[in-house]
């Protein structure tokens, strides 16, 4: 795994990159990407996999904040300059969360960049039955956690003392400063109408590419409604819910997220 | 001196075993708690403190907003100031402040401090500021754009007030294809900008940029020789030296014949466990983006730690600590001549009666302070030197002073990057 960055419309954006074969981009929650994690491992035994920090996101080592930028469709806009830039495509692009949200914009703008859409718990749609958790009412590590089922898991990902001193925060300083910077940035584009865009459901018709929508069943940030809204949306769209599993698949069920999208490869 | 009467206009009448039982009084604690029926005595029994508050001597009525909690019933600034401008003869009106950032349209501001203004014929003080954190979460106006919008909105806002219409402003959060208010001011070239603030040395720097006076709210008296000097070096970069016209001191003072009914009383400001804009949670109160991001790791720790309940002093120590002043007249005054002589401001608003202080005492209060503590007060202030804007006739802004009278100090400002006080003055009102 390396790390990479490159210049995108003045914006330095930064990438952890490993593994060979075809490209897949990843594209992280809102609150943000934790490093080279599990399921980039796993990926990267079949593709060249691209961890890319979003414009604004992965603190102050992370992708420069684009200070105009007022929309996640302004972020998808940069993703797309940054795959021109490297020459990248058609890609795999997953989309996690927030992620997904660009991740579906991208596509509505760009399928020919696009080999296939995989949306992972994905925003963007309002939900017509449930309600997407609002993190802006809600601590840090609140959100992070309702992520996950199993609070086990954001646990071995996030926590940081050894619990013997009670003052000691859970997490480390420097995670509540990513999350933080994370989250101003989230402000910044999504703070309303929050996690949602009427003007993308019309344009999911002209994604032509193969999609593929995963959900945790116990997601209890982005009703699992959101994933049935995108299939029938997307034309080329198949849905695969994994069992047992929260908001972040990405995080909490890296093995069967891969083998998911890597399918029959090997 | 200037003296004005405060009140948050508490929505006491709650169940408070409801906040206590939910953890929080503010943002999510849910309306149905709130009786109109109550809510409509309590706004009456506030107006006719507010027309005494006149009658004894008051040159000031100080009105606030704020949204979705008991502390303060007050939702619309305007509305409140309206009112008082019909039913008010002399005291001036006093905004601290109107909470720019948190709408959309600067331009309805501007329409309706220009009919306050002449409603009450020329008695208004339009005071501004960005609006706590969480007053973004409750209106829905992004926090992260929040100086941005409080800068730009108080442009337009002077633009609008001194510049003959039509003209159009596009700016980066507002734009109008036309501005042309038919509604101006009375009072030329504007009515004077006062800034409220707690202890943010960002807010505090910038009124000294412009030349307002900086209205510090309740900031233990401690920390106001550090606040002063903030604004003091920032003014003097810019040209003036600044003096008691520049500064404010928002304090909580109750009096009663008898003082031990008085401090009895007084214990009402520490009502919702003294937490004066309720009991939040701090990503509520500081949402990500709206403080200065030298502070982030501290906002971000108090996020996501697990304090609950009140973080204020004990009523005893804020005694102490005169941030809290109870007792007789005479002992009263006595407590304010240490504050006067510490914090040396000319503008100084008594926040008389907070909590479930009953109409009858907070009526006695206010009479007291009329004919007991103003006037001795006053004497204060002139053996102290305590003149305010009116009296000196001070410019109302940087923008106003002649250029001539300036005189820019080099390095006066030591350009202390962010805020290094607050969270000390902070802990208490959080």
């Amino acid at each position: 795994m390396q790390t990479v960055t490159t210049a995108v419309a003045g914006l330095g954006m930064r990438e952890f990159t490993g593994g060979s074969g075809d490209p897949l981009v990843m594209l992280h929650h809102s609150f943000g990407n934790p490093g080279w994690m599990p399921i980039h491992e796993a990926l990267a035994a079949n593709y060249t996999v691209h961890a890319l920090d979003l414009p604004g996101y992965g603190g102050t080592e992370g992708s420069d904040q684009p200070d105009w930028a007022r929309h996640p469709r302004d972020l998808a806009l940069l993703v797309g300059q940054w795959l021109r830039a490297k020459e990248l495509g058609p890609v795999e692009l997953v989309g996690c969360g927030f992620g997904g949200w660009v991740a579906a914009e991208l596509a509505t703008m760009s399928p020919e960049r696009l080999n296939r859409l995989v949306l992972v718990g994905a925003a963007g749609l309002l939900p017509e039955q449930g309600r997407i958790l609002d993190q802006f009412l809600v601590s840090h590590s609140g959100y992070v956690q309702a992520a996950f089922a199993d609070k086990g898991v954001y646990e071995a990902i996030f926590a940081s003392n050894n619990g013997n001193d009670p003052d000691e925060p859970p997490v480390s300083d420097d995670t509540l400063v990513v999350w933080d910077m994370n989250r101003e940035m989230t402000t910044r584009v999504a703070w309303k109408p929050y996690m949602y865009n009427r003007r993308l459901r019309p344009l999911l018709g002209g994604v032509t590419v193969p999609a593929l929508v995963v959900w945790g069943d116990n997601d209890a940030v982005v009703p699992v409604e959101c994933a049935h809204a995108y299939v029938e949306a997307l034309p080329g769209a198949r849905l695969e819910i994994v069992g047992d599993c929260g908001h972040a698949v990405d995080l909490e069920a890296p093995e069967s997220l891969a083998a998911i999208i890597t399918g029959g490869k090997s | 001196m200037f003296l004005s009467y405060f009140t948050e206009q508490p929505m006491s009448a709650y169940p408070a075993d409801e906040g206590l039982k939910a953890g929080y009084t503010s943002v999510l604690f849910s309306n149905k708690y709130y009786d109109p029926v109550e809510g409509s005595r309590l706004f009456n029994e506030r107006i006719e403190e507010y027309k005494l508050a006149e009658q004894v001597g008051f040159d000031g009525i100080m009105v606030n907003e704020h949204h979705n909690a008991p502390f303060c019933m007050q939702a619309r600034i305007t509305v409140m100031s309206s009112i008082l401008a019909a039913i008010t003869e002399r005291a001036k009106i006093v905004q601290l402040g109107n909470p720019l950032p948190t709408y959309d349209s600067p331009l309805m501001f501007a329409e309706e401090i220009a009919m306050i203004d002449m409603i009450s014929k020329g008695r208004l003080i339009s005071g501004i500021v960005r609006g706590a954190g969480q007053e973004s979460v409750c209106l829905n106006a992004n926090p992260a754009y929040n100086r941005e919008r409080f800068n730009e909105a108080h442009d337009l806002l002077v633009k609008t007030m001194t510049d003959d219409g039509p003209f159009s402003w596009e700016g980066e959060h507002f734009q109008y294809r036309v501005v042309n208010p038919w509604a101006r001011v009375l009072q030329k070239p504007h009515p004077r900008i006062w800034v409220p603030g707690v202890f943010s040395a960002e807010t505090i720097r910038w009124a000294a940029q412009h030349r307002y006076p900086y209205i510090s709210l309740n900031t233990p008296l401690h920390l106001t020789g550090e606040l002063w000097q903030i604004y003091d070096q920032a003014a003097r970069a810019v040209g003036y030296e600044p003096g008691p016209e520049n500064r404010g001191y928002l304090l909580r003072v109750h009096v009663q014949e008898d003082g031990d009914k008085a401090r009895e009383n007084a214990r009402e400001f520490m009502w919702m466990q003294g937490e004066f804009t309720g009991i939040g949670h701090p990503y509520w109160t500081s949402p990500a983006g709206y403080g200065s991001s030298a502070r982030r790791l501290d906002y971000a720790r108090m996020a996501n730690s697990e304090i609950r309940g009140s973080r204020a002093s004990r009523f005893e120590k804020q005694l102490a600590a005169r941030e809290i002043v109870a007792g007789t007249p005479d002992e009263v005054i006595r407590e304010l001549r240490v504050v006067l002589e510490t914090c040396r401001p000319s503008i100084l608003m008594l926040w008389g009666n907070d909590g479930g202080v009953n109409h009858d005492d907070s009526l006695r209060c206010i009479e007291l302070m009329g004919t007991e503590v103003l006037p001795a007060l006053r004497d204060m202030g002139g053996e102290l030197g305590l003149h305010d804007p009116f009296e000196l006739d001070s410019p109302i802004s940087l923008a106003l002073t002649p250029p001539d009278e300036l005189n820019p100090i080099e390095s006066a400002d030591d350009e202390r990057p962010e805020d290094t006080s607050d969270s000390k003055a902070l802990n208490m009102f959080r």
